[in-house]
Protein backbone atom coordinates (compact mmCIF):
# COMPACT_ATOMS: atom_id res chain seq x y z
CA UNK A 1 0.00 0.00 0.00
CA UNK A 2 1.22 3.12 -0.87
CA UNK A 3 -0.08 5.33 2.45
CA UNK A 4 1.14 5.81 5.76
CA UNK A 5 -1.38 5.34 7.75
CA UNK A 6 0.56 6.71 11.13
CA UNK A 7 1.80 9.48 9.34
CA UNK A 8 -2.11 10.90 8.48
CA UNK A 9 -3.48 9.73 11.44
CA UNK A 10 -1.11 11.97 13.17
CA UNK A 11 -2.59 14.97 11.10
CA UNK A 12 -6.11 14.85 12.72
CA UNK A 13 -5.69 16.43 16.35
CA UNK A 14 -9.64 14.85 17.21
CA UNK A 15 -8.36 11.22 16.78
CA UNK A 16 -6.28 11.12 19.83
CA UNK A 17 -9.00 12.11 21.68
CA UNK A 18 -10.75 9.55 24.22
CA UNK A 19 -14.87 8.88 24.41
CA UNK A 20 -16.39 7.41 27.70
CA UNK A 21 -12.57 6.68 28.79
CA UNK A 22 -11.53 4.60 25.86
CA UNK A 23 -9.88 5.52 22.55
CA UNK A 24 -12.21 7.29 19.64
CA UNK A 25 -12.92 4.99 17.07
CA UNK A 26 -14.27 7.87 14.44
CA UNK A 27 -16.43 5.45 12.09
CA UNK A 28 -19.18 7.96 11.54
CA UNK A 29 -17.32 9.92 8.33
CA UNK A 30 -20.58 9.42 6.05
CA UNK A 31 -21.90 12.26 8.29
CA UNK A 32 -18.65 14.48 8.53
CA UNK A 33 -14.61 13.59 8.40
CA UNK A 34 -12.14 15.18 10.75
CA UNK A 35 -10.07 17.96 9.70
CA UNK A 36 -6.26 17.82 9.56
CA UNK A 37 -4.18 20.28 10.90
CA UNK A 38 -3.21 21.31 7.35
CA UNK A 39 -7.27 22.79 7.69
CA UNK A 40 -7.91 23.86 10.91
CA UNK A 41 -4.33 26.36 10.37
CA UNK A 42 -5.33 27.47 7.41
CA UNK A 43 -8.47 28.82 9.23
CA UNK A 44 -7.04 30.45 12.06
CA UNK A 45 -4.23 31.41 9.65
CA UNK A 46 -6.72 33.92 7.34
CA UNK A 47 -8.08 35.58 10.35
CA UNK A 48 -4.82 35.95 11.62
CA UNK A 49 -3.19 37.09 8.84
CA UNK A 50 -5.37 37.89 5.89
CA UNK A 51 -8.92 38.54 7.07
CA UNK A 52 -10.76 41.49 5.15
CA UNK A 53 -13.89 41.55 2.55
CA UNK A 54 -13.43 40.38 -1.04
CA UNK A 55 -13.70 41.93 -4.23
CA UNK A 56 -14.11 45.52 -2.63
CA UNK A 57 -10.94 47.07 -1.04
CA UNK A 58 -8.55 48.71 -3.13
CA UNK A 59 -6.74 48.47 -0.05
CA UNK A 60 -3.65 45.60 -0.02
CA UNK A 61 -5.61 43.09 2.67
CA UNK A 62 -8.51 43.10 0.46
CA UNK A 63 -6.83 42.16 -2.32
CA UNK A 64 -4.53 39.51 -0.75
CA UNK A 65 -8.40 38.14 0.65
CA UNK A 66 -9.93 38.10 -3.33
CA UNK A 67 -6.77 36.74 -4.49
CA UNK A 68 -6.67 33.71 -2.36
CA UNK A 69 -10.13 33.33 -2.38
CA UNK A 70 -10.46 33.07 -6.49
CA UNK A 71 -7.38 30.58 -6.10
CA UNK A 72 -9.64 28.53 -4.03
CA UNK A 73 -12.07 28.54 -6.83
CA UNK A 74 -9.80 28.05 -9.15
CA UNK A 75 -8.64 24.64 -7.32
CA UNK A 76 -11.63 23.42 -6.86
CA UNK A 77 -12.09 24.03 -10.64
CA UNK A 78 -9.42 22.14 -11.32
CA UNK A 79 -10.19 19.37 -8.73
CA UNK A 80 -13.44 18.51 -10.60
CA UNK A 81 -11.97 19.07 -13.59
CA UNK A 82 -14.81 22.16 -14.05
CA UNK A 83 -14.25 23.70 -17.93
CA UNK A 84 -13.86 27.32 -15.71
CA UNK A 85 -14.32 28.39 -12.11
CA UNK A 86 -16.84 30.49 -13.29
CA UNK A 87 -18.73 26.60 -13.12
CA UNK A 88 -17.98 26.89 -9.32
CA UNK A 89 -20.43 28.62 -7.22
CA UNK A 90 -19.57 28.79 -3.35
CA UNK A 91 -22.45 27.80 -1.16
CA UNK A 92 -23.44 26.47 2.42
CA UNK A 93 -23.29 22.57 0.90
CA UNK A 94 -24.77 20.21 -0.84
CA UNK A 95 -28.69 21.33 0.60
CA UNK A 96 -27.84 24.75 -0.66
CA UNK A 97 -26.68 23.96 -3.84
CA UNK A 98 -29.71 21.56 -4.30
CA UNK A 99 -32.30 24.57 -3.14
CA UNK A 100 -30.75 27.09 -5.24
CA UNK A 101 -30.86 24.84 -8.45
CA UNK A 102 -34.65 23.72 -7.28
CA UNK A 103 -35.22 27.26 -6.60
CA UNK A 104 -34.13 28.18 -10.00
CA UNK A 105 -35.78 26.12 -11.79
CA UNK A 106 -39.21 27.65 -11.13
CA UNK A 107 -39.28 28.96 -13.84
CA UNK A 108 -38.47 25.94 -16.25
CA UNK A 109 -40.60 23.70 -14.65
CA UNK A 110 -44.69 23.79 -15.08
CA UNK A 111 -48.37 21.48 -14.90
CA UNK A 112 -47.36 18.03 -16.21
CA UNK A 113 -43.67 18.11 -16.18
CA UNK A 114 -41.91 15.57 -14.21
CA UNK A 115 -38.89 15.42 -12.40
CA UNK A 116 -36.85 12.20 -11.59
CA UNK A 117 -35.03 11.52 -8.84
CA UNK A 118 -34.47 8.11 -6.37
CA UNK A 119 -35.39 6.01 -3.84
CA UNK A 120 -31.82 6.21 -2.62
CA UNK A 121 -32.19 10.17 -1.83
CA UNK A 122 -30.90 12.30 0.71
CA UNK A 123 -33.56 14.05 1.92
CA UNK A 124 -31.58 17.04 0.61
CA UNK A 125 -32.18 15.66 -2.65
CA UNK A 126 -36.01 14.56 -2.01
CA UNK A 127 -37.36 17.68 -0.38
CA UNK A 128 -36.51 20.51 -2.61
CA UNK A 129 -37.85 18.67 -5.81
CA UNK A 130 -41.14 17.47 -3.67
CA UNK A 131 -41.73 21.12 -2.57
CA UNK A 132 -40.83 22.30 -6.35
CA UNK A 133 -43.55 19.90 -7.58
CA UNK A 134 -46.15 20.64 -5.09
CA UNK A 135 -45.31 25.08 -6.05
CA UNK A 136 -45.98 24.01 -9.92
CA UNK A 137 -48.45 20.97 -10.24
CA UNK A 138 -45.07 18.76 -11.09
CA UNK A 139 -44.62 15.05 -10.38
CA UNK A 140 -42.25 13.89 -8.59
CA UNK A 141 -41.35 10.31 -9.79
CA UNK A 142 -39.00 8.15 -8.21
CA UNK A 143 -36.97 5.18 -9.58
CA UNK A 144 -36.93 2.15 -7.63
CA UNK A 145 -33.65 -0.33 -6.58
CA UNK A 146 -32.92 -3.70 -6.21
CA UNK A 147 -32.75 -6.05 -3.42
CA UNK A 148 -29.07 -5.38 -3.79
CA UNK A 149 -29.16 -1.73 -3.64
CA UNK A 150 -28.50 -0.85 -6.54
CA UNK A 151 -30.80 1.64 -8.90
CA UNK A 152 -33.57 -0.63 -11.23
CA UNK A 153 -31.91 0.27 -14.20
CA UNK A 154 -35.06 -0.97 -16.21
CA UNK A 155 -37.26 1.20 -14.50
CA UNK A 156 -35.49 3.97 -14.71
CA UNK A 157 -34.97 3.28 -19.07
CA UNK A 158 -38.99 3.56 -19.20
CA UNK A 159 -38.83 6.76 -16.54
CA UNK A 160 -37.21 8.90 -18.79
CA UNK A 161 -39.34 10.19 -20.91
CA UNK A 162 -39.79 13.98 -22.48
CA UNK A 163 -42.05 15.10 -19.70
CA UNK A 164 -38.73 14.89 -17.47
CA UNK A 165 -37.62 18.47 -17.03
CA UNK A 166 -34.63 17.05 -14.45
CA UNK A 167 -33.15 13.70 -13.29
CA UNK A 168 -31.58 14.09 -9.78
CA UNK A 169 -30.01 11.18 -7.83
CA UNK A 170 -26.93 10.47 -5.72
CA UNK A 171 -23.51 9.33 -7.24
CA UNK A 172 -23.65 7.70 -3.83
CA UNK A 173 -25.80 6.64 -1.36
CA UNK A 174 -24.93 7.83 2.03
CA UNK A 175 -26.86 4.49 3.23
CA UNK A 176 -25.82 1.44 1.23
CA UNK A 177 -22.92 3.27 -0.37
CA UNK A 178 -23.81 2.16 -3.74
CA UNK A 179 -21.72 3.53 -6.36
CA UNK A 180 -24.68 4.63 -8.89
CA UNK A 181 -23.35 4.36 -12.92
CA UNK A 182 -23.36 8.17 -13.50
CA UNK A 183 -21.91 8.57 -16.35
CA UNK A 184 -24.22 6.00 -17.91
CA UNK A 185 -27.23 7.09 -16.45
CA UNK A 186 -26.15 10.27 -17.69
CA UNK A 187 -25.81 9.59 -21.47
CA UNK A 188 -29.82 7.86 -21.17
CA UNK A 189 -31.22 11.19 -20.09
CA UNK A 190 -29.15 13.29 -22.36
CA UNK A 191 -30.63 11.38 -25.57
CA UNK A 192 -33.79 12.89 -24.20
CA UNK A 193 -32.61 15.91 -23.89
CA UNK A 194 -33.02 15.92 -19.99
CA UNK A 195 -30.45 18.01 -17.67
CA UNK A 196 -28.94 16.16 -14.64
CA UNK A 197 -27.86 17.15 -11.14
CA UNK A 198 -25.91 15.15 -9.51
CA UNK A 199 -25.86 15.13 -5.28
CA UNK A 200 -21.91 14.19 -4.71
CA UNK A 201 -22.09 14.00 -1.15
CA UNK A 202 -20.64 11.07 -0.37
CA UNK A 203 -18.40 10.88 -3.32
CA UNK A 204 -16.04 13.77 -3.23
CA UNK A 205 -13.83 12.46 -0.49
CA UNK A 206 -14.50 8.89 -1.66
CA UNK A 207 -14.17 8.69 -5.79
CA UNK A 208 -12.77 10.41 -8.59
CA UNK A 209 -15.14 13.49 -9.98
CA UNK A 210 -14.36 14.17 -13.03
CA UNK A 211 -17.92 16.56 -14.10
CA UNK A 212 -16.09 17.12 -17.49
CA UNK A 213 -16.03 12.74 -17.92
CA UNK A 214 -19.77 12.85 -16.30
CA UNK A 215 -20.83 15.50 -18.62
CA UNK A 216 -23.77 16.46 -15.43
CA UNK A 217 -24.95 19.63 -15.97
CA UNK A 218 -25.06 20.10 -11.88
CA UNK A 219 -22.77 18.72 -9.31
CA UNK A 220 -23.46 19.35 -5.88
CA UNK A 221 -20.61 18.80 -2.60
CA UNK A 222 -20.00 19.96 0.86
CA UNK A 223 -16.70 20.42 1.87
CA UNK A 224 -17.46 18.86 5.52
CA UNK A 225 -17.23 15.69 3.54
CA UNK A 226 -14.13 16.45 2.06
CA UNK A 227 -11.82 17.18 4.91
CA UNK A 228 -12.79 20.76 4.79
CA UNK A 229 -14.90 23.13 6.87
CA UNK A 230 -18.37 22.83 8.06
CA UNK A 231 -20.72 25.68 5.98
CA UNK A 232 -19.25 25.54 2.81
CA UNK A 233 -20.19 23.78 -0.26
CA UNK A 234 -19.87 24.07 -3.59
CA UNK A 235 -22.45 24.20 -6.65
CA UNK A 236 -20.93 23.20 -10.37
CA UNK A 237 -22.67 24.25 -13.11
CA UNK A 238 -22.68 24.24 -16.92
CA UNK A 239 -21.89 27.53 -17.64
CA UNK A 240 -24.89 27.86 -20.53
CA UNK A 241 -27.13 26.68 -18.04
CA UNK A 242 -26.08 28.95 -15.26
CA UNK A 243 -26.54 31.86 -17.33
CA UNK A 244 -29.76 30.94 -18.11
CA UNK A 245 -31.14 30.26 -14.61
CA UNK A 246 -32.50 33.11 -12.46
CA UNK A 247 -30.42 34.36 -9.40
CA UNK A 248 -31.35 32.27 -6.03
CA UNK A 249 -30.57 35.16 -3.24
CA UNK A 250 -30.52 38.95 -4.02
CA UNK A 251 -28.07 41.85 -2.37
CA UNK A 252 -24.89 43.11 -2.54
CA UNK A 253 -21.55 41.08 -4.93
CA UNK A 254 -24.25 39.71 -6.94
CA UNK A 255 -24.81 42.83 -9.38
CA UNK A 256 -22.95 44.77 -12.03
CA UNK A 257 -25.16 48.25 -11.62
CA UNK A 258 -28.04 49.36 -9.45
CA UNK A 259 -30.73 51.64 -9.65
CA UNK A 260 -34.22 52.43 -7.59
CA UNK A 261 -35.97 51.57 -11.30
CA UNK A 262 -33.50 48.06 -11.97
CA UNK A 263 -30.56 45.72 -11.23
CA UNK A 264 -28.04 44.22 -13.91
CA UNK A 265 -27.10 41.02 -12.39
CA UNK A 266 -23.20 40.18 -12.23
CA UNK A 267 -21.69 37.79 -14.34
CA UNK A 268 -20.86 33.72 -12.80
CA UNK A 269 -20.59 32.61 -10.36
CA UNK A 270 -21.01 36.31 -8.73
CA UNK A 271 -24.59 35.81 -9.65
CA UNK A 272 -25.69 33.09 -7.47
CA UNK A 273 -22.98 34.87 -4.39
CA UNK A 274 -25.17 37.21 -2.72
CA UNK A 275 -23.71 38.60 0.24
CA UNK A 276 -20.25 38.66 1.58
CA UNK A 277 -19.31 35.02 1.30
CA UNK A 278 -17.15 32.37 3.70
CA UNK A 279 -13.72 33.79 2.69
CA UNK A 280 -11.94 31.56 4.99
CA UNK A 281 -14.04 28.40 4.37
CA UNK A 282 -13.20 28.70 0.94
CA UNK A 283 -9.78 28.86 1.63
CA UNK A 284 -9.76 25.90 3.91
CA UNK A 285 -12.19 24.18 1.78
CA UNK A 286 -9.55 24.34 -1.39
CA UNK A 287 -7.03 23.02 1.60
CA UNK A 288 -8.87 19.54 2.05
CA UNK A 289 -9.37 19.02 -1.09
CA UNK A 290 -5.40 19.50 -1.15
CA UNK A 291 -5.04 17.17 2.01
CA UNK A 292 -6.66 14.68 -0.73
CA UNK A 293 -4.53 15.38 -3.52
CA UNK A 294 -1.51 15.03 -1.62
CA UNK A 295 -2.62 11.52 -0.93
CA UNK A 296 -3.74 10.48 -4.56
CA UNK A 297 -7.40 10.13 -4.58
CA UNK A 298 -6.68 6.86 -6.34
CA UNK A 299 -4.21 5.78 -2.63
CA UNK A 300 -7.38 6.67 -1.15
CA UNK A 301 -9.86 4.55 -2.82
CA UNK A 302 -7.64 1.34 -2.26
CA UNK A 303 -7.06 1.60 1.16
CA UNK A 304 -10.95 1.94 1.92
CA UNK A 305 -12.10 -0.50 -0.45
CA UNK A 306 -8.95 -2.79 1.61
CA UNK A 307 -11.20 -1.44 4.63
CA UNK A 308 -14.69 -2.12 3.49
CA UNK A 309 -13.77 -5.75 2.41
CA UNK A 310 -11.90 -5.95 5.66
CA UNK A 311 -15.15 -5.13 7.61
CA UNK A 312 -17.78 -6.73 5.63
CA UNK A 313 -16.32 -9.95 6.13
CA UNK A 314 -15.80 -9.43 9.95
CA UNK A 315 -19.73 -8.77 10.09
CA UNK A 316 -20.61 -11.02 7.57
CA UNK A 317 -19.43 -13.98 10.21
CA UNK A 318 -21.51 -12.89 12.99
CA UNK A 319 -24.76 -14.50 13.71
CA UNK A 320 -27.81 -12.61 12.75
CA UNK A 321 -26.23 -10.01 10.92
CA UNK A 322 -28.01 -8.71 8.06
CA UNK A 323 -26.34 -5.90 5.75
CA UNK A 324 -28.25 -3.02 3.80
CA UNK A 325 -26.61 -2.75 0.40
CA UNK A 326 -24.59 -4.99 -1.13
CA UNK A 327 -24.01 -3.90 -4.06
CA UNK A 328 -21.08 -4.96 -6.11
CA UNK A 329 -19.72 -1.46 -6.60
CA UNK A 330 -20.14 0.67 -3.17
CA UNK A 331 -17.46 2.85 -0.93
CA UNK A 332 -16.88 1.80 2.39
CA UNK A 333 -19.98 2.87 3.79
CA UNK A 334 -21.52 -0.12 5.68
CA UNK A 335 -25.59 -0.24 7.13
CA UNK A 336 -26.10 -3.19 8.92
CA UNK A 337 -28.29 -4.55 11.37
CA UNK A 338 -28.64 -7.55 13.90
CA UNK A 339 -31.12 -10.00 14.35
CA UNK A 340 -34.57 -7.70 15.80
CA UNK A 341 -31.83 -5.70 17.88
CA UNK A 342 -32.77 -2.14 17.12
CA UNK A 343 -30.13 -0.14 16.00
CA UNK A 344 -30.37 2.70 18.55
CA UNK A 345 -29.38 0.17 21.44
CA UNK A 346 -26.34 -0.76 19.76
CA UNK A 347 -25.45 2.38 19.02
CA UNK A 348 -25.80 3.71 22.76
CA UNK A 349 -23.49 0.34 23.21
CA UNK A 350 -20.56 1.14 20.63
CA UNK A 351 -20.48 4.77 22.04
CA UNK A 352 -19.58 3.79 25.64
CA UNK A 353 -16.95 1.75 23.99
CA UNK A 354 -15.32 4.61 22.46
CA UNK A 355 -17.14 3.78 18.50
CA UNK A 356 -18.72 6.33 17.22
CA UNK A 357 -21.32 5.48 14.61
CA UNK A 358 -24.60 6.56 13.04
CA UNK A 359 -28.12 5.27 13.55
CA UNK A 360 -31.26 5.45 12.63
CA UNK A 361 -32.67 6.66 9.32
CA UNK A 362 -29.94 8.53 7.82
CA UNK A 363 -32.08 11.37 6.43
CA UNK A 364 -33.32 8.93 3.89
CA UNK A 365 -36.21 7.75 5.67
CA UNK A 366 -38.17 6.36 2.48
CA UNK A 367 -35.57 4.41 1.67
CA UNK A 368 -35.52 3.02 5.00
CA UNK A 369 -39.26 2.82 4.71
CA UNK A 370 -38.32 0.65 1.21
CA UNK A 371 -36.95 -1.81 3.25
CA UNK A 372 -39.57 -2.21 6.37
CA UNK A 373 -36.59 -1.48 8.84
CA UNK A 374 -36.71 0.73 11.47
CA UNK A 375 -32.91 2.11 10.25
CA UNK A 376 -29.67 0.82 10.92
CA UNK A 377 -26.60 1.05 12.28
CA UNK A 378 -24.19 2.44 9.66
CA UNK A 379 -20.44 2.24 9.62
CA UNK A 380 -18.51 4.17 7.23
CA UNK A 381 -14.92 5.03 7.03
CA UNK A 382 -12.37 7.67 5.95
CA UNK A 383 -8.44 7.41 4.91
CA UNK A 384 -7.33 7.83 8.54
CA UNK A 385 -8.70 4.48 9.36
CA UNK A 386 -7.42 1.14 10.21
CA UNK A 387 -8.11 -2.45 10.28
CA UNK A 388 -6.73 -2.67 14.13
CA UNK A 389 -10.13 -0.10 14.37
CA UNK A 390 -12.22 -2.56 12.42
CA UNK A 391 -10.59 -5.65 14.84
CA UNK A 392 -11.69 -2.85 17.79
CA UNK A 393 -15.01 -2.15 16.44
CA UNK A 394 -16.07 -5.65 15.81
CA UNK A 395 -14.60 -6.84 19.49
CA UNK A 396 -17.14 -3.73 20.87
CA UNK A 397 -19.66 -4.97 18.54
CA UNK A 398 -19.84 -8.11 20.02
CA UNK A 399 -19.80 -7.17 23.65
CA UNK A 400 -23.65 -5.36 22.65
CA UNK A 401 -24.62 -8.08 21.20
CA UNK A 402 -24.11 -10.26 23.81
CA UNK A 403 -25.80 -7.98 25.76
CA UNK A 404 -28.73 -7.06 24.43
CA UNK A 405 -29.56 -10.76 23.33
CA UNK B 1 -41.71 5.62 49.82
CA UNK B 2 -41.91 9.25 48.19
CA UNK B 3 -40.39 9.85 44.98
CA UNK B 4 -37.10 11.13 46.19
CA UNK B 5 -37.16 8.39 48.44
CA UNK B 6 -37.45 6.12 45.10
CA UNK B 7 -35.02 7.88 43.77
CA UNK B 8 -32.16 7.73 46.11
CA UNK B 9 -32.94 4.02 46.75
CA UNK B 10 -32.07 3.93 42.57
CA UNK B 11 -29.13 5.97 43.06
CA UNK B 12 -27.97 3.68 45.51
CA UNK B 13 -28.67 0.51 43.80
CA UNK B 14 -26.23 2.06 40.80
CA UNK B 15 -23.40 3.12 43.09
CA UNK B 16 -22.73 -0.65 43.40
CA UNK B 17 -21.29 -0.63 39.80
CA UNK B 18 -18.07 0.28 39.02
CA UNK B 19 -18.69 -0.58 35.21
CA UNK B 20 -20.36 0.77 32.68
CA UNK B 21 -21.29 -2.57 31.21
CA UNK B 22 -23.29 -3.79 34.52
CA UNK B 23 -24.68 -0.69 34.59
CA UNK B 24 -26.41 -1.05 31.09
CA UNK B 25 -26.94 -4.44 31.95
CA UNK B 26 -28.65 -3.68 34.81
CA UNK B 27 -30.65 -1.36 32.88
CA UNK B 28 -31.38 -3.60 30.50
CA UNK B 29 -32.99 -6.45 32.80
CA UNK B 30 -35.24 -3.66 34.26
CA UNK B 31 -36.71 -3.15 31.16
CA UNK B 32 -37.62 -6.37 30.87
CA UNK B 33 -39.93 -6.00 34.44
CA UNK B 34 -41.38 -2.80 33.62
CA UNK B 35 -44.90 -2.62 33.08
CA UNK B 36 -45.97 -2.72 29.48
CA UNK B 37 -48.60 -1.36 27.77
CA UNK B 38 -51.28 -3.28 27.15
CA UNK B 39 -51.05 -3.95 23.13
CA UNK B 40 -54.37 -2.47 22.50
CA UNK B 41 -52.69 1.38 23.21
CA UNK B 42 -49.65 0.57 21.00
CA UNK B 43 -51.23 3.29 18.61
CA UNK B 44 -50.15 6.73 17.74
CA UNK B 45 -52.24 8.35 20.29
CA UNK B 46 -50.21 6.65 22.77
CA UNK B 47 -46.67 6.91 20.36
CA UNK B 48 -44.01 9.17 21.84
CA UNK B 49 -42.25 10.83 19.04
CA UNK B 50 -38.51 10.23 19.41
CA UNK B 51 -36.16 10.77 16.89
CA UNK B 52 -35.52 6.43 16.65
CA UNK B 53 -36.75 3.90 19.05
CA UNK B 54 -40.34 4.19 19.42
CA UNK B 55 -41.81 4.64 22.89
CA UNK B 56 -45.61 4.13 23.73
CA UNK B 57 -46.84 5.66 27.38
CA UNK B 58 -50.06 4.79 28.99
CA UNK B 59 -50.95 6.42 32.25
CA UNK B 60 -54.13 5.92 34.59
CA UNK B 61 -55.37 6.89 37.88
CA UNK B 62 -56.25 4.52 40.72
CA UNK B 63 -57.45 5.57 44.07
CA UNK B 64 -56.00 8.58 43.20
CA UNK B 65 -52.37 7.42 41.96
CA UNK B 66 -51.39 7.35 38.68
CA UNK B 67 -50.44 3.56 37.12
CA UNK B 68 -48.03 4.26 33.73
CA UNK B 69 -47.65 1.30 31.45
CA UNK B 70 -44.99 1.86 28.72
CA UNK B 71 -42.94 0.07 25.90
CA UNK B 72 -40.21 0.62 23.07
CA UNK B 73 -38.73 -1.24 20.37
CA UNK B 74 -35.04 -0.24 22.03
CA UNK B 75 -34.42 -2.53 24.87
CA UNK B 76 -31.86 0.38 26.12
CA UNK B 77 -34.48 2.83 25.89
CA UNK B 78 -37.26 0.66 27.95
CA UNK B 79 -35.17 0.29 30.52
CA UNK B 80 -34.41 3.74 31.37
CA UNK B 81 -38.29 4.19 31.02
CA UNK B 82 -38.65 1.40 33.67
CA UNK B 83 -36.19 3.54 35.90
CA UNK B 84 -39.03 7.06 35.39
CA UNK B 85 -41.95 4.65 36.15
CA UNK B 86 -40.21 3.09 39.44
CA UNK B 87 -39.94 6.12 40.54
CA UNK B 88 -43.57 8.00 39.32
CA UNK B 89 -45.59 5.04 39.63
CA UNK B 90 -48.13 4.86 42.01
CA UNK B 91 -47.77 8.34 43.22
CA UNK B 92 -50.48 11.07 43.06
CA UNK B 93 -50.29 13.91 40.27
CA UNK B 94 -49.70 16.82 42.28
CA UNK B 95 -45.87 14.71 43.68
CA UNK B 96 -45.07 13.48 39.61
CA UNK B 97 -46.10 16.95 38.34
CA UNK B 98 -43.07 18.23 40.96
CA UNK B 99 -41.01 15.81 39.83
CA UNK B 100 -37.45 16.63 38.24
CA UNK B 101 -35.62 13.60 38.27
CA UNK B 102 -32.67 14.44 39.50
CA UNK B 103 -31.10 10.95 40.05
CA UNK B 104 -31.04 10.39 36.24
CA UNK B 105 -27.82 12.59 36.44
CA UNK B 106 -26.77 10.93 40.04
CA UNK B 107 -26.76 7.47 38.52
CA UNK B 108 -24.61 8.91 35.14
CA UNK B 109 -27.44 8.94 32.54
CA UNK B 110 -28.32 12.56 32.20
CA UNK B 111 -26.85 12.27 28.72
CA UNK B 112 -30.11 10.38 27.92
CA UNK B 113 -32.04 12.85 28.45
CA UNK B 114 -30.40 15.51 26.58
CA UNK B 115 -32.73 16.93 23.72
CA UNK B 116 -29.58 15.88 21.04
CA UNK B 117 -29.48 12.64 21.93
CA UNK B 118 -32.41 11.61 20.25
CA UNK B 119 -34.24 8.89 21.89
CA UNK B 120 -37.64 10.52 22.78
CA UNK B 121 -37.02 10.85 26.61
CA UNK B 122 -37.30 14.48 26.82
CA UNK B 123 -40.24 14.04 25.54
CA UNK B 124 -41.11 11.20 27.62
CA UNK B 125 -40.39 13.25 30.60
CA UNK B 126 -43.09 16.02 29.31
CA UNK B 127 -45.53 13.34 28.75
CA UNK B 128 -45.41 11.58 32.33
CA UNK B 129 -46.12 15.46 33.25
CA UNK B 130 -48.61 16.24 31.23
CA UNK B 131 -50.59 13.00 32.08
CA UNK B 132 -50.04 14.13 35.39
CA UNK B 133 -51.01 17.27 34.80
CA UNK B 134 -54.01 16.10 33.20
CA UNK B 135 -54.93 14.33 36.13
CA UNK B 136 -54.44 16.84 38.42
CA UNK B 137 -56.98 19.06 37.09
CA UNK B 138 -59.48 16.61 36.64
CA UNK B 139 -59.11 15.72 40.67
CA UNK B 140 -59.84 19.83 41.00
CA UNK B 141 -63.00 20.17 39.49
C1 LIG C 1 -26.04 11.92 -0.10
C2 LIG C 1 -26.14 13.19 0.69
N1 LIG C 1 -26.75 14.25 0.16
C3 LIG C 1 -26.85 15.42 0.81
C4 LIG C 1 -26.34 15.58 2.07
C5 LIG C 1 -26.50 16.90 2.75
O1 LIG C 1 -25.28 17.51 2.93
P1 LIG C 1 -25.15 18.85 3.80
O2 LIG C 1 -25.87 18.57 5.08
O3 LIG C 1 -23.69 19.03 3.99
O4 LIG C 1 -25.79 19.94 3.02
C6 LIG C 1 -25.70 14.50 2.67
C7 LIG C 1 -25.18 14.63 4.05
O5 LIG C 1 -25.39 13.81 4.91
C8 LIG C 1 -25.61 13.28 1.97
O6 LIG C 1 -25.00 12.22 2.52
Amino acid sequence: MNINIEKIRSDFPILSHKINGKQLVYFDNGATNQKPMQVINCISDYYSNMNSNVHRGVHQLSQNATTAFEESRKYVADFINADSEKEIIFTHGTTESINLIANSFENIIGKGDEILITVMEHHSNLVPWQQLCFKKGAKLKVVPITDEGDLDMVFLDSMLSEKVKLLAFAHISNVMGTINPVKEITAKAHKLGIPVLIDGAQAIAHAKVDVTDLDCEFYCFSAHKAYGPMGMGVLYGKQQWLNNLQPYQYGGEMISTVSFEKTAFNELPYKFEAGTPNVAGALAMAEGLRYIDNIGIGNIVEHEDDLLNYATNKLTDIDGMRIVGRSKNKTSVISFLVGDIHPYDIGTLLDQMGVAVRTGNHCAQPLIDNFCIPGTVRASFAIYNSREEIDYFIGALKKSLAMLA
Amino acid sequence: MTIKEKEDALVSEFGMFDEWMDKYSYIIELGKEMPLIDEKHKDPQHLISGCQSRVWLNAEIKDGKIQFTADSDAVITKGIISLLLKVVSNEEPKDIAGANFGFLEKIGLKDHLSPTRANGLVSMVKQIKLYAKAFQLKNMN
